[in-house]
């Protein structure tokens, strides 16, 4: 061996980011790592485009006039943003990135079972953003995200190129979630039993079977909807014979799963985190698992509860807001098992944890205001208002979007081999969640009292323009919560400490491979002799010795 | 040549399979991965024609005389002989199978070609059959038409247009993405008999015959029951 190669080998290890360089290794690499960094851009991309949406929406009702924009603009802004934000941002967010990049070195494998159709999945992602784009650049949608017929018919902005674009990035998901399902099935290293396996293995192993079984069907609905409006076929039209209601029905069979689709990856980001900055074994280790399984189950039977004012029978709608009930009872095992989990730990409260504290404080309340809205009575009333708005969003921004950027921050070492800078992780924590509950809790309490969603003019009930101004103030406040990870991130890649392999004394395969990680992940083929979460054993030679985190 | 030696030899000095990619231990593994990974795929397929076969079961209830009547226009013959075609191919996969399996490579050609002829014989009677809704109007659109057509067993009765245009909307959308599907299978299959004629297929390396034959009897299973809920929903001796 010459000096110069011994030399470089010194000053810098080989590893998935400089093993090659140029656009080509990036856009037809295999690499389920490199795929994760591409889908990262991408995604991100789509973050602040639907976030850029929200804040014109907040802008206009900002006053009770409709003043900034039109009212069919209004329609186009707030469909775009719920498109792009569902679709394009939340669906693919944990899994296609964090999940992309874990999934594989938490159970050992070398990559994950189907590289290739990997890389395919993001071009079918990019090829739905471009579509989407396209449709954005000239006029966009204004049927909500929701596209009910008969509107969604009639309209005439560009829905089909919409649709087809929503169609082609379900493929992406679809893609996603089955190569995941067969990774964790076969590709398992020795010693890696299922009774080992990390919990944020076990909540994406439920994600993907929802995107396996539900995807699919919102498919063959936008295709149905998409040929009716071209060929006027009368299967979802009224005035036709159709039956508009069913379209509610396959809509919502995908549509409900999907907001577990978002929901169940961040509470497997939540189980790692809490586990490692309390320092213990997640309390109920089994029971956390098989909620996220029963929460895949039971997800796929409570859909009608969408339906309850659009004329469903009585009975039907009694079923459903039972099950509807039910679904919350393992949403709240995990809660209580957090809980519980912190109980009696050794707690760090780095920016990693204050994202998992905010989680669990908004996944809760999004979930008991999500019981309200399971009960007949009240959901009746509260139908269509900012209550329903509020709540969803404390689902899918306080409880996804809360554990995709703790996530982002806790494996952010391993992704890129720098350590953020913690100082600033923190205060954008702060900065998020107080952004986050001022922009939506006064939506709970518009709803509440009778705001409806979707108006751009609300001048006929001026006394709702404080609760606005104030959520529109909130807005503003997370828009900057955003922005300041995403700045730090970049300038730590370039400035941030060198990671060690293990910055946090975290347990998990992938902590035991160098940061970032070599292109074929271990340098030798790790076999498994130890619980997952063996926390105890880690701390215990050098309890007093070594703090974690800086 | 000692680079390219060296390369088809795993830890324990043995000869490896070229066909083993990089990130699978063992043949066997990278086997039971293609496998399960073609039964999820095939799992998201029957939800797909889940959504199809709902709407037609609610549609079917709603207007359950209409259907009758648009389904007595079809031609019940050349569906049968169509559903012969398709499980006849079924056989030649299963034989396909079972040939590369045991390096049988005359009989792996023949029920490769096979089942490419039993496909394709398919789709040309489906398209007769599209001919002739076309020729009779029957195809959902400006111009459908479907008067004087009675309710099976109500004689006093006529159909109703719009609700048999709903029948043929499925129909159509239905067979259609049916027989999209077999378009696909004839080009893996067409694909497959490259592969096998260059020799490829061995009793160590026939997963693609294995996974390709996976998809081909679902597509067959999707015909058999889309045959009678389209085509004998009406049929009385």
């Amino acid at each position: 061996m010459s000096m110069a190669t011994a030399k470089a080998q010194i000053t810098e290890r080989e590893n998935y980011l400089n093993k090659e360089y140029g656009i080509g290794s990036w856009l037809l690499t295999t690499d389920h790592k490199r795929i994760a960094l591409l889908y990262l851009i991408s995604i991100t991309f789509f973050f602040f485009i639907g976030g850029f949406f929200a804040l014109l929406i907040r802008l206009e009702l900002l006053t009770p006039a409709g003043d900034l924009v039109q009212a069919d603009t209004y329609n186009k802004l707030f469909t775009m943003h719920g498109m792009v934000m569902v679709f394009f941002f939340l669906i693919p967010s944990i899994p296609a990135v964090l999940g992309n990049f874990l999934v594989p070195l938490m159970i050992g494998a070398k990559d994950l079972a189907f590289p290739r159709i990997n890389l395919l999945s993001w071009y079918l992602y990019i090829i739905g953003g471009i579509m989407m784009t396209h449709c954005m650049l000239t006029g966009g949608v204004d049927t909500g995200w929701t596209f009910y017929v008969p509107y969604s018919i009639g309209t005439n902005t560009k829905f089909v190129e919409a649709g087809l674009a929503i169609f082609v990035a379900g493929f992406s998901s679809i893609l996603t979630g089955l190569n995941f399902v067969v990774t964790i099935h076969r590709m398992r290293a020795p010693g890696m039993t299922w009774s080992r396996l990390p919990l944020f293995i076990w909540a994406h192993y439920a994600t993907s079977i929802i995107q396996l079984l539900g995807t699919p069907v919102i498919a063959i609905t936008i295709l149905l909807v998409a040929a009716e409006r071209v060929l006027h076929l009368g299967i979802f039209d009224p005035k036709l014979g159709g039956d508009p209601v069913l379209f509610q029905h396959l809509f919502w069979f995908y549509s409900h799963p999907a907001v577990y689709i978002m929901i169940l990856p961040s509470m497997g980001v939540v189980s790692e985190v809490i586990a490692c900055y309390a320092r213990k074994r997640p309390f109920g280790y089994a029971f956390i698992a098989l909620s996220s399984i029963a929460i895949a189950v039971f997800g796929f039977l409570v859909w009608a509860h969408h339906l309850f004012v659009a004329g469903i029978s009585i009975y039907a709608a009694l079923v459903f807001s039972m099950l509807s009930y039910a679904v919350a009872v393992p949403s709240a095992v995990k809660v209580f098992n957090w809980t519980a989990t912190l109980y009696k730990g050794s707690i760090h409260y780095d920016a990693p944890m204050l994202y998992m504290f905010g989680f669990i404080g908004l996944f809760t309340m999004g979930g008991l205001t999500g019981l309200f809205l399971a009960a007949l009575g009240i959901d009746v009333h509260v139908t269509d208002t900012y209550f329903v708005i509020a709540h969803f969003h404390y689902i899918m921004v306080g409880g996804a979007v809360m554990g995709y950027l703790g996530g982002m921050h806790f494996w952010w070492p391993k992704i890129s081999g720098k350590l953020y800078p913690e100082g600033w992780a923190k205060l954008a924590a702060l900065v998020v969640f107080i952004g986050f509950n001022l922009t939506f809790f006064p939506q709970f309490v518009l709803g509440y009292l009778g705001m409806p969603r979707r108006y751009w003019d609300y001048s006929h009930m001026p006394e709702f323009q404080v609760l606005n101004v104030l959520s529109t103030a909130g807005a503003t406040i997370l828009g900057v919560g955003y922005l300041l990870p995403m700045m730090y991130f970049l300038w730590s890649m370039r400035y941030g400490k060198p990671a060690a392999e293990n910055p946090w004394n975290a347990a998990g395969l992938e902590w035991k491979t160098a940061s970032p990680p070599p292109t074929f992940n271990f340098d030798t083929e790790p076999v498994v002799t130890w619980e997952a979460y063996n926390y105890e054993e880690l701390d215990a030679p050098q309890i007093q010795e070594v703090p974690v985190g800086r | 040549m000692a680079d390219s030696s060296i390369a088809v030899q795993n830890a324990h000095g043995e000869a490896q399979n070229p066909a083993l990619l990089h990130h699978f231990a063992e043949p066997e593994q990278q086997r039971n991965a293609a496998s399960l990974g073609m039964w999820v795929f095939l799992g998201t397929e029957v939800m797909f024609f889940g959504g199809l076969f709902v709407s037609y079961l609610v549609y079917r209830l709603w207007y359950f005389g209409d259907f009758g009547a648009a389904s007595k226009t079809l031609n019940v013959k050349l569906g049968a002989t169509n559903t012969a075609f398709l499980i006849c191919s079924s056989l030649t996969v299963v034989l396909a199978v079972w040939a590369a399996q045991t390096a049988r490579r005359t009989l792996l050609l023949v029920s490769l070609g096979l089942t490419l002829l039993l496909g394709l014989a398919f789709l040309g009677i489906k398209g007769i059959e599209y001919h002739d809704k076309f020729v009779e109007h029957h195809v959902p659109g400006a111009s459908f038409s479907f008067e004087h057509e009675k309710i099976p067993g109500h004689p006093d009765h006529y159909a109703n247009a719009q609700h048999a245009q709903i029948y043929f909307a499925l129909y159509f959308i239905m067979t259609g993405l049916h027989a999209l599907h077999m378009i696909v299978g004839i080009g893996i299959f067409l694909w497959l008999f490259t592969m096998a004629w260059k020799g490829r297929f061995t009793p160590e390396y026939n997963t693609p015959v294995e996974i390709g034959g996976l998809y081909w009897h679902f597509v067959d299973i999707i015909w058999i029951y889309l045959f009678p809920l389209l085509y004998l929903i009406d049929q009385h001796p």
